[in-house]
């Protein structure tokens, strides 16, 4: 019996156009082949640009943006895909071949109800009767632990969370009862309490519909717990291929144990954190609205070291940051900063008080000037804070380039022209330029790849013991709590969970909250998925 | 054009929460009824504002300071300034603007029959430039980048940059002086039958549908396409669903509200688009009237037609965003 | 930038303009009779001795069209300059000072171009004296809701970027904020809008002076010399449409230039640049 899916020397181009230059031939993905026998499910991992989307739309014979095949055979069933006409591959896509997208907020019709997308596709292929398709969406919506399974269907796609909304997007492509499932980053845009949920849900409607799936992500702890098997990707070409105990236990490439390995632990707790450099004292805020985002928020970060922040969207962690920086002043309590109350709000402040506190921000792209060039951008504060112009200040800007281990070649580049670890390093650099002492990082890894993730980390930690400044880092992921921080802060709901020295905060007893955060973060282990399951099955009957 | 003003005018807020949809229409109402006052204060306030006085230029050259103050009187100017306006728009809204300087005539007289005029060549305009600009934009976005979409695209660039009187006379030296196929001047009075009526706005009905027709055609365009290239079109493309299944169940209804708001800032363009194409033609209708006005500076009939002009122009705004709200389905199901 | 990059159609635009500014910059050299001269009789066609005949006083058309050029191109971009200097300061003004400027400013804007343009233009010009720099001025009045508009659109869009936040975090003055961090991100955007803007202001000061309140007799501007010889249309007489197609002309080539420009900065935003 041939293989469900049979994927051969795969090929696949796109037409870049940049500005300015004629357009020409990029290649996505390059001979690339693999195996997918019933039921089982098929792990793609890598880092941004390593085709593993593309590999998975092309199982659909399907091009996104422009992305043509231009190689290989991709075998459903024995059948090469590749040759069918317009019409038989509209047969295959969303009947035996279905697709879950990462956004399922953009990717439900608005327009319509939620019910009636799910059961579309059943319908339109005339697979089932439309009572039929509608009892098994209800089946569906019931083991993927939607609530009112039986009403569920009749709400719009804006009536529901995101993590149902990704769960319906599920029930969507397990409708149908296909051979194959691609789900292409299902639980990246989630937080963590409620990814758990849904990798939950996903993986028990795999086995319970005995479907097989690609699984699309870049993270190998969340794909260690739902795969049988892991392709790991690279620049569109294969690195290596194997078991999910085989990847994860025993790599065999670099590049794969440089994945595994990511974010152990880079440093050991500083044991005297009694000297406080900023404070925050009682700290409430509003938005303009009224909406209160914080509440009663009191900690304090001594100099030299580093206090994480951490908590899930809507937790209040980044409010914290504009707080003390005077972009929200409080509307109760009060920082100080070397014993020294601060002024709440931004425009009250000194220059010397804003040069001391400097901010990183999540996002490189949009926190650097596009018009202005490197030399400017770390050259502003060195102008701005100290008067340096001229020779002095190109040296300067030359030796924190080598600070942040990039070269003088990059000094008359504009941001356009770095990738992004590159940016965030400048980033970096100008926070730096203004030698401040304390620097608030609002998570300025996590929209960057694991190890160029990594490098940035190693970084802030050497520029700490060489500078002595002190990071509030503001972050979702645990694993970086557990790698750089002195102290943790833990919030939930503009509350502070918790507070205290790493060891303390991250072992028990822990409050509930706490407890749930830590026990929803995939470890990188066979099996974690289950055994967490099961301990919440046990708590639930024990109670 | 949906304003965020925090209107108290709905005490409750869970009021809102339940009806967002009805909520937000009267908010729009609302503004709109706002925003015309507010207008009716400045065509008239705001003209009495300006330099120059309304009596020396009525009498022109031939100011005697006795005349100049007879005619004060005579026309009410001596009347302080809120007075006039509480008693303007108290007419206003009853439908009597005033006499007019130029013959002593009433302006609302005057106007009726020519609004109606204006009216039915808008409304011919609009049933002919409709259906035709949605269809060629839906043209476009299905030729998409080939040839006839790059016709479209340059010639209606080309048809947004004519002005409307060159239009108008282009057709004219075709179809009127040179074939004799249509009739110029656009002359139409009272009793006149339907058909002869049709026939001589044909030629200024045409002029509007080409002027308007370009912008709405290329705007209609850009809404389907952000439609299209938007996450659930493809995910009904991976549902294996067909070409017309995906235009008419999956975009159409999303498209259907940019659409509509295109087509009601068009007309509100249109309303005043026919302002030159009836000095054009000749057109008896309320544009032409509020040209001459302004050429002898007849001002009570200046302010009537300014203040008619900016109420159809918020109507059809207002009517654009109502729709626009309704077609919202998060409006339409709140949580 | 590349040249080899720029459409044909961006070139042909570029070339209109050109010799409509060359003709509005050396009218006096350029015409063969001067502006107000009467040289002929009354409407002699094409050809002739005239290139493009005389026009309802047996003035050279090609001589009045050049001097028209002049008029047209001059009144209609002070307007727009004027426009845009009012629009984008107090756009900016807005975005920059937030709360209850942006809300009073961007109200009465509302207001103001709650009444249509062309209407709104009638109404005032009704009572003001009409004279030339008083037409300039209420164009560039009217035409800078637009500009304010837009400016505070575009403005917002880079106000809310993290770099001028981070600029603010440094300590940045108002002007610094607005001349090196907004500014220099909003050129393209606002380029391509003057250019619209600009050919808006030949349609419109076009428009206006075909009503009879633009641009009064006898200085030579193209829309007047529409009206001076409309009479002559249904006499088969082309001298009205020659003026008209100068117009025509003038506004498709800017149009194209800015169809160009546009496509560029959208590109450059990572866009495919043809929606």
């Amino acid at each position: 019996m041939p293989d469900l899916l049979s994927v051969r020397n795969l090929k696949i181009e796109a037409t870049a156009y940049p500005p300015g230059e004629p357009p020409r031939t990029v290649t996505l993905v390059d001979n690339v082949s693999f195996d997918l026998t019933k039921g089982k499910v098929l792990g793609l991992i890598g880092e941004s640009g390593a085709g593993k989307s593309t590999i998975g739309l092309a199982a659909l014979a399907y091009g996104r943006g422009g992305a043509r095949i231009a190689g290989g055979q991709i075998g459903l069933n024995g059948q090469d895909i590749l040759t069918l006409g317009p019409k038989e591959i509209r047969g295959i896509r969303g009947a035996r071949v279905c697709y879950v997208a990462q956004s399922a907020a953009a990717a439900f019709n608005p327009a319509h109800r939620l019910g009636e997308q799910v059961i579309e596709a059943s319908l339109r292929h005339r697979i089932m009767s439309r009572a039929e398709a509608e009892k098994r969406a209800v089946y569906l919506f019931r083991i993927l632990g939607l609530p009112e399974p039986e009403t569920f269907g009749r709400r719009f796609p804006h009536q529901v969370s995101g993590g149902q909304l990704q769960r319906a997007m599920t029930a969507m492509a397990l409708c149908p009862n296909p051979e194959l499932i691609v789900f292409d980053e299902p639980t990246t845009a989630l937080d963590a309490t409620t990814q758990i949920d849904v990798l939950a849900a996903i993986k028990h409607a795999i086995e319970e519909t005995r479907t097989a799936a690609l699984y699309i992500t870049h993270d190998l702890a969340v794909v260690a717990q739902v795969s049988d098997d892991i392709m790991v990707l690279r620049r569109g070409r294969t690195v290596e291929c194997g078991s999910v105990r085989q990847i994860i236990e025993m790599p065999r490439e670099e590049y794969t144990r440089a994945l595994v390995n990511v974010r152990q632990s880079i440093r050991q707790e500083t044991a005297d954190q009694s000297d406080p450099l900023l404070k925050v004292e009682k700290i409430s805020a509003r938005y303009p609205n009224g909406f209160e985002v914080l509440h009663d928020v009191s900690l304090h970060l001594p100099k030299g070291q580093t206090l994480a922040i951490v908590g899930e969207s809507g937790s209040g962690k980044s409010t914290l940051a504009r707080v003390i920086t005077g972009l929200l002043p409080p509307s109760e309590g009060r920082i100080s900063f070397n014993r020294k109350e601060l002024t709440p709000a931004l425009k009250d402040r000194s220059k010397d008080d804003l040069r001391r506190i400097q901010l990183i921000y999540q996002m490189a792209d949009t926190a650097m000037n596009p018009r202005q060039t490197v030399r400017d951008i770390i050259g502003r504060p060195l102008t701005f804070y100290y008067g340096l112009r001229g020779a002095v200040k190109t040296a300067r800007v030359k030796e924190l380039l080598d600070q942040i281990e990039m070269g003088n070649g990059f000094i008359d580049r504009y941001p356009a022209e770095l990738s992004g670890g590159q940016k965030q390093r400048v980033v970096i650099a100008r926070a730096l330029a203004a030698q401040p002492e304390v620097i608030l990082c609002d998570e300025p890894t996590s929209a960057l790849d694991p190890l160029v993730a990594q490098g940035i980390l190693e970084l802030l930690m050497r520029l700490q013991k060489e500078t002595a400044v002190s990071y509030l880092f503001i972050t979702h992921d645990i694993a970086i709590v557990r790698a750089i921080a002195d102290s943790v802060a833990v919030m939930h709901r503009g509350r502070l969970v918790r507070f205290g020295p790493r060891s303390k905060v991250l072992s028990p007893p822990f409050d509930d909250y706490t407890d749930l955060l830590l026990k929803s973060v995939p470890e990188m282990e066979v099996g974690w998925l289950e055994r967490v399951l099961e301990a919440r099955r046990m708590e639930s009957t024990g109670n | 054009m949906i304003h965020s003003s925090k209107a108290g005018f709905m005490s409750g807020r869970t009021l809102r929460q339940r009806f967002p949809l009805l909520s937000m229409i009267i908010q729009r109402l609302l503004l709109s009824v706002v925003l015309l006052f507010a207008v009716s204060i400045v065509i008239f306030g705001g003209i009495e504002a300006l330099p120059g006085d309304f009596a020396t230029t009525y009498l022109g050259q031939s100011a005697t300071p006795q005349a100049v103050a007879n005619i004060r009187t005579e026309l009410g100017l001596n009347k302080p300034v809120v007075t006039r306006y509480v008693e303007w728009l108290g007419g206003a809204l009853t439908g009597d603007f005033g006499t007019s300087w130029a013959n002593r005539n009433s302006v609302s007289e005057q106007i009726g029959g020519r609004l109606g005029n204006s009216l039915f060549l808008a409304f011919f305009a609009a049933i002919i430039s409709v259906p035709l600009a949605v269809g060629l934009g839906m043209l476009a976005v299905l030729f998409r980048n080939r040839l006839p979409d790059r016709i479209i695209n340059i010639v209606s660039l080309a048809a947004i940059s004519l002005p409307e009187f060159f239009v108008g006379y282009l057709l004219i030296v075709w179809f009127a002086v040179n074939t004799g196929i249509a009739t110029f001047p656009a002359t139409v009075y009272d009793g006149m039958p339907f058909l002869d009526r049709l026939s001589a706005i044909a030629l200024p009905t045409a002029t509007l549908v080409l002027v308007v027709i370009a912008h709405m055609m290329r705007m209609t365009r850009a809404a389907i396409i952000n439609v299209m290239s938007s996450a659930y079109v493809e995910t009904a493309e991976l549902k294996g669903l067909g070409g017309l299944r995906i235009i008419a169940r999956h975009a159409a209804p999303n498209a259907l509200a940019p659409v509509i708001n295109v087509v009601a800032l068009n007309l509100a363009y249109l309303v005043v688009g026919v302002v030159v194409v009836e000095v054009v033609f000749v057109y008896p209708g309320i544009g032409q009237y509020m040209v001459d006005a302004v050429s002898v500076r007849d001002m009570p009939v200046v302010q009537a037609c300014g203040f008619i002009f900016a109420a159809f122009y918020i109507f059809l705004n207002m009517i654009a965003d109502i729709l626009a709200i309704i077609a919202n389905p998060r409006l339409r199901h709140p949580r | 930038m590349n040249l080899r990059t720029i459409p044909l159609s961006a070139w042909i635009g570029m070339a209109g303009l050109a010799v409509a500014l060359v003709c509005a910059a050396f009218a006096p050299w350029v015409a063969p009779h001067g502006e107000g001269d009467v040289v002929g009789d009354i409407w002699a066609p094409l050809g002739g001795d005239f290139l493009l005949g005389t026009d309802n006083l047996g003035r050279d058309l090609l001589s009045r069209l050049i001097y028209g050029a002049r008029t047209t191109i001059l009144v209609s971009l002070a307007a727009t300059v004027l426009s845009f200097a009012i629009g984008m300061f107090l756009s900016f003004m807005a975005v920059v000072r937030g709360g209850i400027v942006d809300q009073a400013f961007s109200r009465f804007n509302d207001l103001m171009m709650a009444i249509p343009t062309l209407i709104f233009a009638l109404v005032v010009l009704a009572v003001l004296p009409q004279e030339t720099w008083i037409l300039v001025l209420v164009m560039a009045i009217l035409d800078s809701t637009r500009v304010f508009r837009i400016g505070r659109a575009v403005a917002l869009d880079v106000a809310v970027m993290e770099f001028v936040e981070a600029a603010r975090l440094r300590g940045e003055g108002k002007l610094w904020i607005i001349f090196r961090e907004i500014l220099p991100n909003t050129l393209s955007p606002l380029l391509a809008e003057f250019g619209l803007r600009f050919a808006f202001a030949i349609l419109f000061l076009s428009t206006l002076s075909f009503l009879g309140l633009g641009i009064q007799p006898p200085t030579a501007d193209w829309g007047g010399m529409v009206k001076d010889n409309k009479d002559g249309i249904i006499f088969g007489v082309s001298a009205s449409l020659i003026p008209g197609a100068a117009i025509a002309l003038l506004a498709v080539c800017i149009n194209l230039v800015v169809d160009w420009l546009t496509k560029r900065t959208s590109s450059l935003k990572g866009g495919r640049g043809d929606a």
